[in-house]
């Protein structure tokens, strides 16, 4: 691969010598320096020093994570495009095309939360419309220490204001999206967002440079000083004085800006005056002109003074590496220049031609019109090295997986008390705190707004809708990283069903450690593997994702969180199904079983401060069948509401499905008489469980039909009126509360927390 | 019946009322803010978003648009001016609608569904409801705390120009059904003639049972109504 030979590039006037040292700071190991050295036949000069260490930062070159990546399931006959592009691609019917992804903006939001997390947004945005596809939903995966610090609640509040301000000013409805709080995410922040795009199927357009002399332009946005080296920072650890120091790293979003340029980019691509678009996200014009030379298997020739500028003097290396946000670069056909103005100019943008496609193969940098970088592309985005590394599990987690619980099976005092506290956790409690800071209906499509187990945006003019959820339990992935991930799927999954989706795809986000210590590569190959088996098994391939590491503050990492973004399609959107009980009297039955598992659960975190156990176990086959009798049940009408159980267990998700939005709460009287301990059956978060509720006329049939598919089912009892409250037996246990005592535990948490006067708390 | 939906740069509802507007028979035309002229047309629609980003204040930029002149002599003539949210905020900063609308006193954006009452139902824009009436619609705003000299807010009340305000889903006023801190719960007035109405609620988000309510259809009937009658 290193047959391209390399023009000499004298030094440009100013710039730094090249020394081991200056090696080092740009992310670069020596071998992977001799690695350039090879590939350009000589030194390279500063400029292109800055390029080769953007394009082969993990952020944009996957050299620790490709290997495994390449393990993934991508394919299937709905899958229109898979990894590599700007966002993956599916068919959802009558024409249809759905553009999705996630990525993540964790380093800049642990530095500047209001602005990492606005900008992260900004980005996948424009991943969606780079494709063709207009943006119609935002999910967010949020994971934040625990809120009784002030250091975390300041995180929290700029993180929710940074998505919610981005995307209520551009018009994006948030559907979705889940938020967990850890101590093991205290450092560092996860904040990944996602998004969602329809097109028709013509309309799909590709980030490819083709067609030798075709101009490329500079859309949107001018080039500033900010972000330099972004997709550099974003791929180490973080010290404890990144704060102050990294500040310049860290981008400026624009919304407003970017409003302008969605609407001006999806006019262009309809104007048929383009052959490729492409955003300039991570390492700015670098990556964008880059890519799309190695995809289009071309060359590229910019001109850096033709780039529009906001500040003078910005040198060719600060130009390249800029992260200047709502920029755009554009691979124009020939002659169709103006046209290209014209458009950008009606949105009140600029459009400049910054150079042009090349048949040579070369990443070709002039300033002046003098070479200051020359650089054989294809090495260039392709030729990043791979690691494969060791990888062992660290013995704390061995131990900790090992401890025996049972002490915490037997619970000490009133268990009404202690289900109060477990839904009164802001891991459990309701998140409208956060999600009313979110424009939820804009664009007048979304059928399921968030707060229940899947966000739905009907397609307009079809009787079709799109689902689509992120999940992962961070605890479980720690504890065990496969089984976690499984169980990370299976969840994603469920909560489809549960709107009567079917699960179609994935985009995943790999939110890691530090991948050159062997107990986190452990984790990223175990995790990967993982989402194999379960991707396969649930027929949901993957078509693209992201790839954050080096979420470590001082040497301790975070949880690994491999986010899943699946998506669904609903093909008749009069069979969604919601998860708050709607009728007193309807019967409740439990889909799945209760097993005796307690390991990683939010119970033992709130009454232990304990992240201990096997994580529960996860049975790819039960959890199918269990999928399917779901979506039977929900095509043959028999269902009125469905909903999955997680963090809090049996008896938080009771919780839910009776409160609703705490408008009209029902109540519940549940019996359950098993073999296992209350504890267990109340708080317990075993895998592969749905609640559903009933009409009482029905209850037979589900029971059957669940039956057919080999799910275990049983009537535990019934929705009541709300004045009834809330009533559990099990075992001889009892848990039993009024609906304002519960509506208040779990309505209430997040705002008596982050509402309190300042000053109170620490 | 010819509507007009404005579109500004940053606009995002323009689409939404559109549909609304087609939904009850009306034949909506988008108009970008630099077009001129509003001959032919029956009725003009604001758009909610975020017109030149907010940026200095909601609608402040927006009201020196070209079409504005026109949006001002179209409403002057007794023209029908209807104006959701930004448009609200276009509205009272292009001095139509009297008034301001200040950030919501939890200083947050607030996007869930309220309850409305119509406190006037003989006015262009509510003619299809029945006085008293409580609707659901949603909310999406940052800045929607209707604030206004005494003078002002008196002049309001006793001229009857309230015609929405937030209550609770039994019609009663209060602290906890206030979304956003306006006086005296007001969620939409008209001009003095009651031909220009602005309010901060979302009435094109509340078409269709799918997404959660249809409490909105009848202020679109009842503005297509009066256009045909007139």
């Amino acid at each position: 691969m290193t047959n391209a030979t390399s023009t000499p590039v004298p030094p440009r006037e100013g710039d730094p010598e090249i020394t081991a040292e200056v090696v080092a700071d740009h992310g670069l190991s020596p071998e992977e320096y001799e690695r350039v050295q090879r590939i350009m036949g000589r030194d390279p000069t500063f400029t292109e020093l800055g390029v080769f260490s953007a394009m082969w930062s993990e952020h944009c070159g996957y050299k620790n994570s490709k290997r495994l990546l390449q393990l993934l399931p991508t394919k299937a006959p709905w899958v229109i495009q898979g990894p590599g592009e700007n966002a993956g691609v599916i068919d959802v019917g009558d024409g249809y095309a759905l553009a999705f992804k996630i990525e993540s903006h964790n380093h800049p939001s642990a530095v500047e939360p209001y602005q990492g997390a606005a900008t992260g947004v900004g980005g996948i945005l424009r991943d969606i419309f780079t494709m063709g596809a207009r943006p119609v939903a935002v999910l967010d995966s949020l994971r934040f220490g625990d809120l009784d610090t002030g250091r975390v609640r300041y995180l929290f509040s700029g993180v929710v204001s940074g998505v919610g301000d981005y995307g209520n000013c551009v018009g994006i409805p948030n559907v979705g999206g889940e938020v967990q709080f850890d101590r093991g995410y205290e450092g560092n922040p996860i904040v990944n967002a996602m998004c969602l795009g329809l097109m028709k199927h013509e309309e799909l357009i590709t980030a490819a440079a083709t067609g030798a002399g075709s101009p490329l332009m500079a859309v949107g946005a001018r080039t500033g000083r900010d972000g330099i080296h972004g997709a550099t920072f974003a791929s180490e650890e973080l010290s404890e004085d990144a704060d102050e120091s990294s500040r310049p790293q860290v981008q400026v979003g624009d919304p407003f800006t970017e409003k302008l340029l969605l609407e001006a980019s999806l006019e262009l691509i309809a104007s048929g005056a383009i052959s490729g678009i492409q955003d300039m996200g991570a390492a700015g014009i670098t990556s964008s002109a880059s890519e799309m030379a190695g995809r289009g298997g071309s060359g590229v020739e910019l001109e850096m003074t033709d780039v529009p500028v906001r500040e003078e003097g910005m040198t060719p290396y600060e130009i390249l590496l800029s992260e200047s946000q709502e920029r755009m670069l554009v691979v124009a056909h020939p002659g169709r220049e103006d046209e290209v103005r014209d458009i950008l100019e009606k949105w009140e943008l600029e459009a400049a031609v910054i150079g042009q496609v090349t048949d040579d193969g070369k990443f070709r940098i002039l300033e002046h019109g003098k070479v200051v970088a020359d650089i054989p592309a294809l090495p260039l985005t392709e030729g990043c090295p791979t690691y494969e590394r060791e990888g062992k599990e660290a013995e704390e987690i061995t131990a900790l997986r090992e401890m025996d619980l049972t002490e915490h099976m037997i619970p000490e005092g009133d268990l009404t008390k202690t289900f109060l506290l477990l839904i009164g956790s802001p891991n459990v409690a309701s998140k409208q705190w956060i999600y009313h800071q979110y424009d939820t209906t804009v664009r007048t499509a979304t059928a399921v707004r968030p707060g229940g187990d899947s966000g739905v945006i009907r397609i307009r003019g079809t009787n079709r809708a799109v689902a689509a959820t992120t999940d992962c339990n961070g605890r479980f992935v720690y504890l065990e990283p496969r089984t976690g991930t499984l169980a990370a799927v299976a969840e994603a999954a469920r909560n489809l069903v549960c709107v009567g989706a079917l699960p179609t795809a994935i985009t995943n986000n790999l939110n890691f450690g530090n991948p050159l210590k062997a107990h986190i590569y452990y984790q990223l190959r175990e995790s990967v593997l993982g989402m194999r088996d379960a991707c396969s098994a649930f027929e949901t391939p993957v078509t693209g994702g992201n790839v954050s590491l080096f979420n470590e503050t001082d040497g301790k990492a975070i949880y690994p969180t491999p986010v899943i973004g699946m998506v669904g399609v609903i093909d008749d959107v009069s069979k969604i199904t919601r998860h708050a009980f709607v009728n007193a009297g309807d019967d409740i039955v439990l889909l799945g079983a209760n097993s005796g598992e307690l390991g990683g659960s939010e119970y033992l975190y709130v009454t232990a401060d304990l992240v201990a156990g096997e994580p529960p176990s996860v049975d790819l086959d039960g959890e199918r069948a269990l999928q399917q009798a779901v979506l039977k049940m929900n095509h043959e009408d028999v269902l009125n509401s469905a909903h999955d159980c997680s963090e809090g267990g049996l008896a938080a998700a009771l919780a839910q499905c009776a409160l609703g939005n705490g408008e009209a709460p029902l109540g519940i009287d549940v019996a359950i008489d098993e073999d296992l301990r209350p504890v267990v059956s109340l708080f317990g978060e075993s895998q592969g469980r749905i609640l559903v509720s009933v009409s009482p006329e029905n209850t037979e049939q589900v029971l059957a039909l669940a039956g057919h598919y080999d799910v275990p089912a049983q009537k535990i009892g019934t929705v009541t009126a709300g004045d009834d409250g809330f009533s559990m037996n099990v075992r001889g246990a009892s848990l039993s509360a009024t609906m304002p005592e519960l509506a208040d535990a779990y309505f209430g948490a997040i705002p008596r927390i982050m509402d309190a006067p300042a000053g109170s708390g620490a | 019946m010819k509507v007009a939906v404005i579109t500004f740069p940053g606009s995002n509802c323009d689409y939404d009322l559109y549909k609304a507007a087609q939904q009850v028979g009306g034949d909506a035309t988008f108009m970008w803010h630099r077009e001129r002229g509003l001959a032919g047309y029956d009725a003009v629609l604001l758009p909610g978003g975020f017109s030149y980003g907010d940026y200095l204040r909601a609608g402040a930029i927006a009201r020196m648009s070209p079409i504005m002149e026109d949006v001002i002599a179209f409403a002057n003539t007794g023209g029908p001016v209807l104006g959701i949210c930004n448009g609200f905020q276009i509205l009272c900063e292009s001095g139509l609608l009297p008034g301001a609308l200040m950030h919501n006193k939890s200083m947050r954006f607030q996007s869930k569904d309220v309850f409305l009452r119509v406190e006037r139902a003989d006015t262009l824009f509510t003619a299809d409801y029945e006085e008293g009436q409580i609707l659901r619609i949603p909310i999406a705003h940052g800045e929607g705390n209707y604030e206004a000299d005494r003078e002002t807010l008196e002049a309001l009340e006793s001229e009857g120009r309230v015609v929405f305000r937030y209550v609770d889903s039994n019609g009663g006023t209060s602290d906890g059904a206030n979304p956003n801190g306006s006086w005296h719960d007001i969620a939409g007035i008209t001009n003095e003639s009651g031909n220009v109405l602005g309010m901060m609620p979302h009435p094109e988000r509340a078409m269709e049972e799918l997404l959660g309510s249809t409490d909105g259809i009848a202020l679109f009937t009842s503005l297509v109504a009066s256009l045909q009658t007139s």
